[in-house]
């Protein structure tokens, strides 16, 4: 695997699982979760700093930068503005133009709001932002980003942090067939088998954060996916075999008593 | 030494002494500068202008930095 490597805007990445930084008990589970998924694209999201208790740790004390890429979010960002700000401020507390756009739609299923999405990623990539746009399972949205200049494009198998897995397989086939560009499945992952059948359908990556942060033991379903995106990226490469309805024998008939 | 100011960080309240810069007001708060991005009355400040904006009263100061989360 090690000659597969992904590319994006010139940029490469070793690793198909990408992995969010949230909602883990602290800074030591997300250091070792992530080294077990074995990712090199970690996603963080941008807040205040907490100026009354400088006691806390930063989290960039845990993930170092120079190892791992760091993907800023607009997390929690519901308007174009909002978001556009936030991309500013992650590029001025960072070292690189890359965002994971998300302009959310309301707080009930985080879906995407594509409408806005487009015309903040048309701000940000006019401001020489490297533009990874959170959306929805939808591929003529992926097109008007892929237009539009997105380098790539992340759409959800499910709501956020929902572990319902791939809830529209052939509109997400459908959509990576529909780009040139890599695609990133982005959200809704339940479990292993999850991160593989959507790289057996094709993706290019995939990332998650609760399916790992949220699980009985953390640093063993970091393990797991690591599997997973691997297996499933292997036996897309691979080719399956075509479905059939009957039974085709293995074994010759030549021979038999 | 010039007259006391009242600013704003991070939404609270902060009295400060006039004439300091942002990097002063950094140090004091015990944060690496190259760890943040700071917003000035909502404008994203370049890190190499720290040391040279100064802070005046009724300023609104943002302090931001990357936390845990992303795809939650």
């Amino acid at each position: 695997m090690a000659d597969d490597r992904l590319v994006i805007a010139g940029r490469e990445f070793k690793s198909r699982l990408w992995v969010g930084t949230g909602k883990y008990k602290d800074f030591v589970e997300t250091q070792k979760a992530i080294e077990a998924s074995g990712a090199d694209v970690v996603t963080v999201a941008v807040r205040r700093v907490n100026i009354t208790d400088r006691s806390k740790d930063n989290l960039l004390d845990y993930i170092d930068p120079k190892k791992y890429t760091i993907l800023p979010n607009t997390a929690g960002c519901y308007t174009v503005e909002d978001a556009v700000r936030y991309s500013r401020l992650a590029r001025a507390a960072g070292v690189s133009d890359l965002i994971k756009l998300e302009v959310l739609g309301d707080e009930k299923t985080l879906f995407p709001d594509t409408a806005g999405l487009i015309e903040a990623a048309k701000i940000l990539i006019k401001e020489g932002f490297i533009v990874l746009p959170y959306t929805n399972d939808d591929p003529i949205v992926a097109k008007k980003l892929v237009d539009i200049g997105c380098p790539a494009v992340m759409p959800l198998a499910a709501p956020i942090g929902s572990g319902l897995g791939i809830r529209n397989p052939y509109n997400l086939k459908i959509l990576m067939e529909s780009v040139t560009v890599p695609v990133i499945v982005d959200a809704g992952v339940g479990t292993a088998s999850d991160a593989a059948l959507a790289m057996e359908y094709g993706a290019d990556a995939v990332l998650m954060n609760t399916a790992i942060a949220g699980a009985q033991n953390p640093l063993a379903m970091a393990e797991a996916m690591k599997y997973a995106v691997w297996a499933g990226r292997l036996a897309y490469k691979a080719g399956r075999i075509p479905r059939k309805l009957y039974a085709t024998a293995s074994s010759p008939i030549e021979g038999m008593l | 030494m010039q007259a006391p100011i009242r600013i704003q960080v991070n939404g609270e309240a902060k009295d400060w002494r006039g004439g300091a810069t942002v990097a002063d007001l950094l140090r004091e708060l015990d944060i690496k500068a190259e760890r943040v991005a700071v917003e000035l009355n909502l404008e994203i400040l370049d890190r190499a202008m720290f040391g040279q904006r100064s802070l005046k009263d009724g300023d609104r100061v943002e302090i931001l930095s990357f936390i845990g989360g992303g795809s939650f």
